[in-house]
């Protein structure tokens, strides 16, 4: 199922300065993306697995390098270009989902889709798919502080998917929630990767992910020390 | 682009949702806009009923002299022979004898016992005659009868009697050695002369030792408003040191005594609404801070940071909007047409009413608006400036 190259990453770096101390995570990396892949970035915590993800997601900028997607470069982006390209072709998943409280499930699950041309109608359409892909479409008027939390990542999983972008980056998604329920959550990842041809980037802990993931890359010292494949 | 309206309407309504979580916070910072609101409309609207009172009193058909430089009826005074030259000048009606018509008046202070603080204070008594009763607009008696010339008789203002125990028609009242009985009861509209006593001027020039000097003159112009004939007379004849007004303009002058009360009432306000624009500014930059995650997550999606700002800066409106609203009817129930008096520059106690207006309703809200528009501006650049990465922070 992979396709063409959907990321290039070309020299990346990316420092931070605290105070007068200059914190580099990553200098020069080099990496690609085929459209398709579901891509599982595993290492310790504070290996840069989130910077890289903000990378990838356009919510932060590299210091040096470059980041092609689709075969345009976006890292010289302005906050709004990258907003709009966001909205165009990413949806998030947290580890805390990152539901809105005082909205009920299928109102969160509608939010992207007030960034696009849909008319109300099919945006009722569209949130309703999605909260059946997810298997929730008899709780979409229940608020979502009312919910487990894996009813909550499922929410925020329709959410990701309701504007049917290409890419879907993940920061530790099963990070919160119990072996049983993390199970259904990488499954349906997975089921999103093979029947409806998202390309998913996963940053995780969680050693199951090998199991779902297509590929899985070792991040330790904001370096990539490359596995075997599995499954 | 409909897409920024619509994410901002969707910000503002998610932000109106999430005030329960700030309930006695936004609450306090609402309330405080009230009470700035609420004093300042109080200022306000007294400082206008006061002017109404007071240009209600004067007319144009009348001119008012007074001894140069007085200032107020109670400081001036008129010797007989002033008022006979004075009154001979041009530009005065006259009546079917062909006689100039006019009131010489005096202007006397004596206690009143005021019935809402059991005080005494001063209320002006006036000597007049019936051409001067018949000079005032919308004069009428409501009860009992006018004073008879040569008795010791007064009658009452219909404020005096309202507010000032003891002026009850038939009772008898005693100002130093003298008594009075009231015989009537009158009413001018509303204006500042119901706030006065009214009685013979010949009585009260020899009751008060005045001998046979008054205060005031009050002529009845031929030509309303125009006083030329008389300015010329008192140019022409150095013995005539004389003020000459039209009652109008005398009472309108009177009436600004208390525009140093507007102006004390915006300052005092000013300085409240700094202490109203700490809590807005906080109650905000605290929403920001609890609304963080929300507003990068958005942001993530892909919402615009407008949409992060005006949906702050409109939250922060409708709270103070709502703070506005809440001290206008505050005002508005307690002040309106709330009558109290004053002792308004010069003059004695002046009854009046506290009277709202729209113009005035509108003053409170947009004070309001400003410390919101303010109060918001600021935390609203803050959220519009969150970096979307703080969106992967952990911690729910
Ligand atoms: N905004 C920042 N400023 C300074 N240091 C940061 C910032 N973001 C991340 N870091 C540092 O970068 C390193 C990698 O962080 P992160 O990407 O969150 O790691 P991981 O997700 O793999 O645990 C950590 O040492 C962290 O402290
Ligand atoms: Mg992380």
């Amino acid at each position: 199922m992979t396709g063409g190259k959907l990321y290039d990453l070309r020299g990346v770096s990316k420092s931070f300065t605290k105070g007068k101390e200059k914190i580099t995570i990553f200098n020069d990396l080099n990496m690609s993306i085929s459209e398709g892949d579901f891509l599982a970035i595993m290492g310790p915590s504070g290996s840069g697995k989130t910077t890289l993800l903000n990378l990838l997601g356009g919510v932060d900028k590299p210091t040096g390098g470059e980041i092609w997607f689709d075969d345009s470069r976006v890292d010289n982006l302005s906050e709004s270009q990258l907003a709009k390209w966001r909205a165009n072709n990413i949806g998030f998943i947290f580890q805390f989902y990152n539901l809105m409280p005082m909205l009920n499930a299928e109102r969160n699950v509608e939010l992207p889709l007030l960034l696009t041309k849909l008319s109300a109608k099919e945006r009722k359409k569209n949130v309703a798919a999605a909260m059946e892909l997810v298997g929730l479409s008899d709780r979409a008027k229940h608020m979502t502080s009312e919910m487990s939390g894996g009813q909550q990542q499922r929410v925020a999983i329709a959410r990701a998917i309701v504007s049917d972008p290409k890419l879907i980056l993940c920061d530790e998604p099963t990070g919160d929630l119990d072996r049983k329920t993390a199970d259904e959550i990488l499954s349906m990842l997975q089921l999103l990767n093979r029947e409806f041809g998202k390309t998913i980037v996963m940053v995780t802990h969680d050693p199951s992910a090998a199991n779902y993931a297509k590929r899985v890359l070792h991040l330790d010292k904001g370096e990539f020390v490359e596995k075997d494949l599995v499954a | 682009m409909t897409s920024i309206f619509s994410q901002i309407i969707t910000v503002v309504m998610m932000n109106i949702r999430s005030l329960p979580r700030r309930f006695w916070m936004s609450l306090a910072a609402t309330l405080a806009i009230a009470v700035v609101v609420a004093v300042l409309l109080s200022f306000l609207s007294m400082s206008n009923g006061f002017r109404k009172t007071l240009e209600g009193a004067g007319t144009e058909d009348t001119a008012i002299i007074t001894r140069s430089g007085s200032k107020s009826e109670l400081n001036s005074v008129l010797s007989n022979d002033v008022v006979n030259i004075i009154t001979t000048a041009p530009g005065i009606a006259k009546d079917a004898n062909d006689r100039p018509i006019y009131s010489a008046e005096l202007y006397v202070v004596v206690d009143g016992i005021k019935r809402t603080t059991n005080t005494k204070v001063n209320i002006p008594m006036r000597g007049i005659s019936q051409t001067g009763f018949d000079l005032r607009k919308n004069v009428k008696i409501t009860e009992g009868r006018m004073f008879e010339p040569g008795k010791n008789e007064i009658i009452a203002g219909a404020s005096i009697q309202r507010e000032f125990s003891g002026f009850e028609l038939g009772n008898r009242v005693k100002f130093g050695k003298t008594t009075w009985t009231v015989v009537g009861i009158f009413s001018t509209g509303g204006s500042a002369f119901e706030s006065e006593l009214w009685a013979d001027a010949r009585v009260l020039q020899s009751q008060f030792r005045r001998g046979n000097s008054f205060q005031t003159v009050r002529v009845l112009l031929s030509e309303p408003g125009n006083i030329d004939g008389l300015l010329k007379a008192v140019e022409d004849d150095p013995r005539l040191m004389l003020d000459i007004q039209t009652e109008a303009d005398f009472f309108k002058e009177q009436g600004e005594a208390l525009g140093g009360m507007v102006k004390l009432g915006w300052i005092l306000s000013i300085v409240m609404s700094l202490g109203a624009l700490a809590g807005a500014l906080n109650t905000m930059y605290i929403s920001v801070t609890e609304r963080e995650q929300e507003i990068a997550t958005l942001r993530a999606i892909g919402f615009s940071n407008i949409s992060a700002f005006f949906g702050t800066l409109v939250e922060s409106l409708v709270l103070s909007l709502l703070g506005g609203i809440i001290g206008t009817v505050a005002a508005y129930l307690f002040m309106d047409g709330l009558t109290t008096s004053t002792l308004g520059g010069n003059f004695t106690q002046v009854a009046f009413t506290f009277e709202m207006s729209s113009d005035l309703l509108m003053n409170g809200i947009i004070l309001a608006l400003i410390i919101g528009l303010v109060g918001g501006f600021f935390p609203a650049w803050r959220a519009a400036r969150l970096p979307v990465v703080l969106a992967f922070r952990g911690g729910a």
